[in-house]
């Protein structure tokens, strides 16, 4: 099946030993100029990289307090060594948290600090060599940003954004990675990542309204580039015809047809997604966001929704403010942006949705917290209602719920393993391997509870997990999207009663 | 004057200046950099209030450590808790009226130097002994454990084995303070105790042990949640909406 060892299940979750070296060789497709240059960066290395890598790295120092401070301030005490998913799935220690952090470190204290300028041996400094670089390039295209190991470090450091730092410095001297860059590429000329044209989607809108005409009888409508809606729904392109994204699309418009709220898609901001982020590139993450200020300006909406999406809703919920706002135009009523889980749990709590768990009873559930969502974002008004909120959604829709467990749910959760930049099939053994911890966690709650799926709200982490489980002995549709759920649950008003409606959710 | 006073004065006025310029112009770096984006670690508080007591919690429990490895935090926690009590005991030599508490924690502060040894072992033993805490181990870090370790036996020798002119020494740094040097008793225990303390402030702007000041500046635990509600913006972030 694989050209790599599948690592096996631990019976014991001892953890491993290290093993030097053991992902040396994974490096992602670097970018071409075609790929480099509309997003400003050189289009290969540049001959002075050296000076030019030094440069960045100091403006960054500048910019970032987190790049400064998370720099100076590990001890090596070895508290995240162990939390890593890639390094548990690997054992290569140049995957542990500090681990990665050090390639850099140790040009940062070479070139910045008095110990690592006279006494390099001693604070264990190295100068920027093509060695360093191809490095670099390896094992920050290892770190699916995905902070695990910042809730675990006593000060707070966060791999995430010394690999973000680091992308950005290989952009900046013309070694940029081309799954990222050619997806940024494509939001900027078509719109979203997967470059669907306006035909395209209107197309799949289309049948997708067609679809579930036939399947309920209801005229469910899912609009684009309507002008006047109240709502604008931003969601990852990946919605528009992935499994099982596309049954969370169902059922986001669903919800907004019960609720009788008017709201469209945007052929102009087709994507939620945002991997100006990954690339650590503020200007590009900016450019990607103003996007939707643009189409909500465009469209005269009065809210912003985002579907389902784990970086995306990073981007959203912490950043887009920052980056586009101020949203002074929208009703002030609303929080800008609303996550489409904050909006159907709201109607749940108000009675508006009529949802029949039963309808789901041919599956048994565990819940996947997506990292960008459980450690960078919130929902609803209190702390942890990332969490909460979405098992509410699953609970009211489905009867058989089981949590896995404590140490790999909320905001100790591990990385579906394709995060961050890393869902790209040049990276397919690393991405199998950094899904360990979470399989055995899956696997557990399978045998002790007879759970047969696993719901997700990022569209990430189900293509990665539909992609990945099949190595662990599961089957690729055993993920399933949370509107997915409530999709199959709702009981829409005026929906025609048959008896057969369930073989069509399931496969 | 002997020629170890003179020494041990103009050793002590460096490494004071080279500590507060060092440690001052870090944090003064670490407090202009903008932090551009909200990134706090969620769940975070909502509230200001609510991060003072974050904050509160991993300065003074180790909140997140005790959450990630019990081994470092029982370790760590130890150390600087007693670390903590001797630094405070120490006060009496820099003060002609000593506090109260100051003379009330001195039991405490005496046998709390066995805490200190006892956590550093601990901590290097793991350094030792765990392969990935080897792994990422530079020599300074050992030479670190060394010193400190150095410090704390220096001083338990002049606490529990064999006294010295402890009078003298409160004069030596009183005089140093009032610009009136005095001089330095010269037991050899005291000149290793105090040299490697020296050592400790000058290395201190330049090491790891930034993670003191580092922490409070630290984006991840010191800010508030509320991006939807508040717009956060840096300056230079701001010149791009230009």
């Amino acid at each position: 099946m694989a050209d790599f060892d599948v690592p096996k299940f631990r019976e014991i979750p001892i953890i491993p030993k290290l093993q030097e070296g053991t992902m040396e060789h994974s490096k992602p497709y670097v970018a071409k100029a075609d790929f480099q240059q509309p997003l400003g960066y050189p289009g290969e290395l540049l001959d002075n990289w050296k000076e030019v890598a030094i440069d960045k790295m100091g403006e960054l120092l500048g910019k970032y307090r987190s790049f400064q401070v998370f720099l100076d301030a590990c001890v090596k005490c070895g508290a995240c060594t162990d939390k890593c998913h890639y390094y548990l799935g690997t054992t290569d220690p140049k995957n542990m948290p500090v681990g990665r952090q050090d390639l850099l470190r140790k040009v940062y204290r070479r070139y910045f600090t008095f110990a690592g300028k006279y006494f390099p041996k001693l604070v264990g400094a190295q100068d920027l060599t093509e060695e360093v670089l191809d490095d670099w390039y390896s094992y920050f295209h290892q770190c699916s940003q995905c902070r695990r190991c910042s809730v675990f470090c006593p000060y707070g450091i966060d791999t995430a954004e010394i690999s973000m730092a680091a992308r950005e410095i290989m952009d900046a001297v013309g070694k940029g990675q081309k799954y990222c860059n050619e997806i940024i590429g494509k939001v900027f000329k078509v719109g979203n990542n997967l470059g669907l044209p306006q035909p395209a989607l209107e197309d799949t809108l289309e049948g997708i309204e067609e679809d579930v005409e036939e399947e309920t009888g209801v005229k469910v409508r899912y609009p684009l580039d309507e002008k006047g809606a109240e709502v604008l729904l931003v969601t990852p392109s990946a919605d528009f015809f992935a499994e099982p994204h596309v049954d969370g699309l169902i059922g986001y418009g669903k919800v907004f047809h019960e609720a009788g709220i008017s709201w469209t898609l945007s052929s102009h901001a087709s994507e939620a997604a945002n991997f100006g982020m990954f690339i650590g590139s503020y200007e590009n993450m900016k450019r990607v966001s103003m996007r939707i200020r643009e189409a909500a300006l465009d469209l005269g909406v009065k809210r912003i929704i985002f579907g389902e999406c784990g970086h995306a809703w990073r981007v959203a919920y912490s950043f887009l403010n920052t980056l586009a706002g101020p949203f002074d135009f929208l009703d002030p009523n609303y929080p800008v942006p609303q996550h489409i889980c904050e909006f159907t749990h709201d109607l749940i709590k108000q009675g508006k949705l009529n949802l029949d768990k039963s309808r789901n009873d041919d599956m048994t559930l565990t819940y996947h917290d997506s990292c960008n969502v459980a450690r960078a974002s919130r929902m609803g008004d209190t702390p942890g209602g990332q969490f909460t909120i979405p098992r509410d959604i699953i609970k009211a829709s489905c009867n058989n719920f089981y949590d896995m467990s404590a140490d790999t749910v909320y905001d100790s959760t591990y990385c579906c393993g394709g995060g961050g930049g890393l869902l790209t099939d040049d990276l397919m053994e690393l991405r199998v391997k950094g899904a360990l911890p979470r399989m055995e966690a899956l696997k557990k709650v399978v045998d002790e509870h007879g759970v047969t799926h696993m719901a997700a709200i990022c569209a990430i982490c189900k293509s990665q997990f539909a992609k990945v489980m099949p190595y662990y002995g599961f089957t690729l549709d055993q993920i399933v999207s949370v509107h997915q759920l409530v999709s199959n649950a709702l009981i829409l008003t005026g929906q025609k009663s048959d008896d057969d409606e369930d073989e069509g959710d399931e496969d | 004057m002997s020629f170890v006073s003179i020494a041990y004065t103009a050793l002590f006025y460096a490494a004071a200046i080279v500590f507060l310029v060092g440690v001052g112009a870090r944090i003064y770096r670490y407090a202009k950099t903008p932090a551009p984006l909200k990134i706090p670690t969620t769940p975070a508080p909502t509230t200001t209030g609510g991060v003072v007591l974050r904050m509160f919690r991993e300065v003074v429990f180790f909140q997140s450590l005790f959450r990630s490895n019990k081994w470092i935090w029982i370790f760590g926690w130890i150390f600087h808790f007693s670390l903590l009590l001797v630094l405070l005991r120490h006060i009496r030599y820099f003060q002609d009226q000593v506090w109260l508490w100051v003379t009330l924690i001195q039991p405490f502060g005496k046998y709390a130097a066995f805490g200190m040894i006892i956590g550093l072992l601990g901590l290097w033993a793991r350094r030792i002994l765990v392969d990935r805490v080897r792994y990422i181990s530079a020599p300074s870090d050992h030479l670190m454990l060394a010193l400190l370790i150095g410090i704390g036996l220096s001083g338990m020798m002049m606490t529990f084995v064999s006294h010295t002119d402890i009078v003298s020494v409160k004069a030596f740094f009183l005089g140093m303070m009032r610009f009136s040097p005095q001089e330095l008793p010269t037991d050899p225990a005291l000149l290793i105790h105090l040299f490697l303390v020296a050592l400790l402030l000058i290395v201190f702007p330049i090491s790891k042990l930034l993670h003191a000041p580092g922490v409070f500046f630290s984006p991840t635990r010191n800010q508030v949640d509320n991006p939807r509600e508040k717009r956060h913006l840096a300056p230079w972030a701001a010149e791009l909406e230009k």
